[in-house]
């Protein structure tokens, strides 16, 4: 298997999806001569042409509508947002356009948004944001985030292979942060399964994107502790995966849910109150929740990381809830 | 570019049955509406209702410019557009009970509706919205090599929106086959044109994106027609977006329960004068094409739709509540 960066893996499988399915085309600012803010779709012009790699004007509900429009009519587009953040521009066509198309007509709308989003960039308010909270709370869109370049891949392929609009949420901390073996080929991470990273039995860590590597390192960290904490990726946050949830909590009777997104109405608050509702029973400590400041990022990196879940804080949750 | 103004009838390809087809549509759209008023004020229509009246020259002349694979992405005052396209009245008026017959199963109310495998891409309540999309429907048809035109309509109100110039920006820049009709009806719910815009007429807005505008009498429907006509050809010659501006009024309220009592007496009664169904009645009359037999059978087919279609529509079960939580999501393998 070869290796590849997380940025290479999203290419790989956007590169594969366009090899095998003549209907899937790419749409977004900077994308086709440019190859892209961050690079993904360099030399997809040269391969696919410019009728399937399509520099867009500077306008996301036009292009994230034309996406709709294609779509509708049977395509798989995968319209790229330059930064997650520029989804505002969009929201009508993703909330109300997107969103309730199936709920409407019965018909599948097979669209991908591809979101680059997320802080440790040094991005300031407007290109770090994690608003992923927003589209779960919006039914009739699914929302991926991945942490590894296997998932990046996977998840991308199962986002274009899925009937329904699929927001795709790509860290773009995690672009180079690591090198990792991917499958060639088409590969598959099924939409809404969470995978445990790491087995343990002391409390559960829920987690996604980014902030699920400094869960991981503050783990390392613990290690001969005696503390074994379980770590989730949970991959898909709608649907999310109820059922690995509700067993690891069954398992361990302990929770600390990790997100970089603000705090208040973030997915973590869904997750404790599932745990809430159906494992009460199995609980043996409060439900904990490490997630970033109620605040806009920050662009300074000393305000950016006091703003952020950091290793240390991390480690010092898992030890207390250890311990409770 | 700019501002062209519409040829006269010369090179008309219509024939006598095709002016009684159109006539037929639009007099469908008026007895459809009529009785849907009435179910209204009856109470047997859940929510809002609104009507496209004095709207018939603009939604049947444009839709009869299409071609038989052609697209449509309407929008609340265009009921005889959905129907041209292929959606039964049975259907509508099950639409408007909120029914399982309805096209959304009573999932979206009242004109909230379309069929995409009619190729009716349904209308949502924030105006405009549906022109980015149109634009993306046209970008699949030509990725395909197919040569089909999609046809949209919009109100003045949503020529203000950013969806509205971001859809006409990127259709134009695209050079993609859309046909852009803007149904300027004087008034976008109270607010009045010099709200809207500070253009001289909204047809020019069509300079500021590259493409071609003519602006039409919206009560005409042959001058529709034919500016639609020629937008078509356009379109599907390559020659990209075109935008057609067709003035006309809106007689009644923005939904019926506005009273309207912000437009002026005057106003309404010069427009109401200028009925575009009664000036093509008496065009046709006056030409020989509408016979009084011709016109007896047209209103009794029309009547025995009205009451086949509504009788169909009063037929069809209220939604299961217990299916409440359903389709939100396509399952694998939905097309």
């Amino acid at each position: 298997m070869p290796e590849m960066t997380y940025l290479e893996a999203i290419r790989d499988g956007l590169r594969e999806a366009m090899r095998h399915d003549p209907r899937v085309f790419v749409i977004g600012e900077d994308i086709g001569t440019h190859g892209g803010a961050f690079g993904i779709t360099q030399g997809f012009l040269e391969e696919f042409g410019a009728e399937r790699v399509i520099d867009a004007p500077l306008a996301e509900a036009a292009n994230v509508g034309a996406g709709i429009g294609a779509a509708v009519m049977g395509m798989r587009p995968v319209v790229e947002l330059q930064f997650a953040d520029f989804v505002t521009d969009a929201f009508t066509q993703v909330v109300n356009v997107a969103a309730k198309f199936h709920w409407r007509t019965g018909a599948a709308l097979p669209l991908v948004l591809r979101m680059p989003y997320g802080g440790d960039v040094k991005g300031g308010p407007f290109h770090s944001q994690c608003m992923e909270a927003w589209f779960v709370h919006t039914p009739g869109l699914k929302v991926v985030a991945p942490a590894f370049p296997e998932d990046a891949k996977g998840l991308l392929l199962a986002a274009i292979r899925d009937p329904n609009p699929v927001m795709y949420f790509e860290h773009k901390h995690l672009y180079r942060y690591q090198r990792a073996e991917v499958p060639t080929g088409e590969y598959l991470t099924p939409i809404g399964r969470a995978r445990v990273v790491r087995d343990g039995t002391s409390l559960s860590v829920f987690s996604y994107g980014w902030m699920l590597h400094k869960c991981l390192a503050a783990a390392d960290a613990i290690g001969g502790d005696g503390i074994a904490p379980e770590v989730i990726d949970l991959r898909s946050l709608a649907p999310l995966d109820r059922e690995a949830i509700l067993a690891s909590v069954r398992k361990t009777g302990k929770a600390l849910i990790v997100h970089e997104a603000n705090r208040t109405g973030g997915v973590g608050g869904e997750i404790a109150a599932l745990i809430g509702e159906e494992a009460f029973d199995s609980l043996d400590g409060p439900v904990v929740r490490l997630a970033s400041e109620d605040t806009p990022v920050p662009h300074s990196p000393v305000l950016e990381a006091a703003f952020q879940p950091q290793i240390p804080e991390i480690a010092d949750a898992i030890r207390r809830l250890a311990a409770y | 570019m700019g501002a062209i103004q519409a040829t006269p009838a010369a090179g008309e390809a219509l024939a006598p049955n095709d002016l009684l087809q159109m006539l037929y549509y639009m007099r469908l759209q008026r007895a459809v509406e009529d009785r849907g008023v009435k179910l209204y004020y009856q109470g047997r229509i859940p929510g809002a209702y609104f009507t496209g009246w004095g709207h018939e020259a603009i939604a049947v002349g444009a839709t009869y410019a299409l071609g038989p694979r052609d697209l449509l992405a309407p929008m609340h005052r265009d009921l005889a557009a959905y129907i041209m396209r292929g959606i039964p009245v049975r259907r509508v008026f099950a639409q408007f009970l909120d029914r399982e017959g309805g096209l959304t199963r009573g999932r979206d109310g009242n004109i909230h509706m379309g069929d995409p495998r009619l190729g009716i891409f349904p209308f949502i309540s924030h105006m405009a919205a549906s022109l980015p999309v149109a634009a993306g429907m046209a970008l699949a048809c030509r990725q395909r090599g197919e040569d089909r035109v999609v046809l949209t309509f919009f109100g003045d109100g949503a020529s203000s929106t950013g969806a509205w110039h971001e859809g006409v920006n990127f259709a134009a820049v695209l050079r993609l086959p859309v046909v852009l009709v803007l149904e300027n009806n004087q008034y976008a719910y109270s607010t009045p044109l010099n709200r809207q815009t500070a253009c001289r007429a909204f047809v020019d807005k069509a300079v500021g994106y590259g493409i071609p505008g003519v602006a039409v009498d919206g009560n005409d429907i042959l001058a529709v027609y034919r500016a639609a006509r020629d937008a078509v050809g356009r379109a599907r010659g390559g020659g990209g977006p075109s935008l057609i501006e067709c003035t006309t009024m809106r007689v009644r309220g923005h939904s019926e329960a506005d009273r309207y009592a912000y437009v002026p007496k005057a106003l309404l009664e010069q427009w109401e004068a200028r009925d575009p169904i009664t000036l093509f009645e008496r065009r046709l009359r006056a030409e020989g094409h509408l016979t009084p037999e011709a016109d007896r059978a047209m209103q009794e087919r029309i009547a025995a739709e009205i009451e086949e279609g509504l009788a169909w529509a009063e037929a069809s079960p209220e939604p299961a509540a217990d299916s409440v939580a359903e389709g939100v999501y396509a399952e694998d393998g939905d097309e």
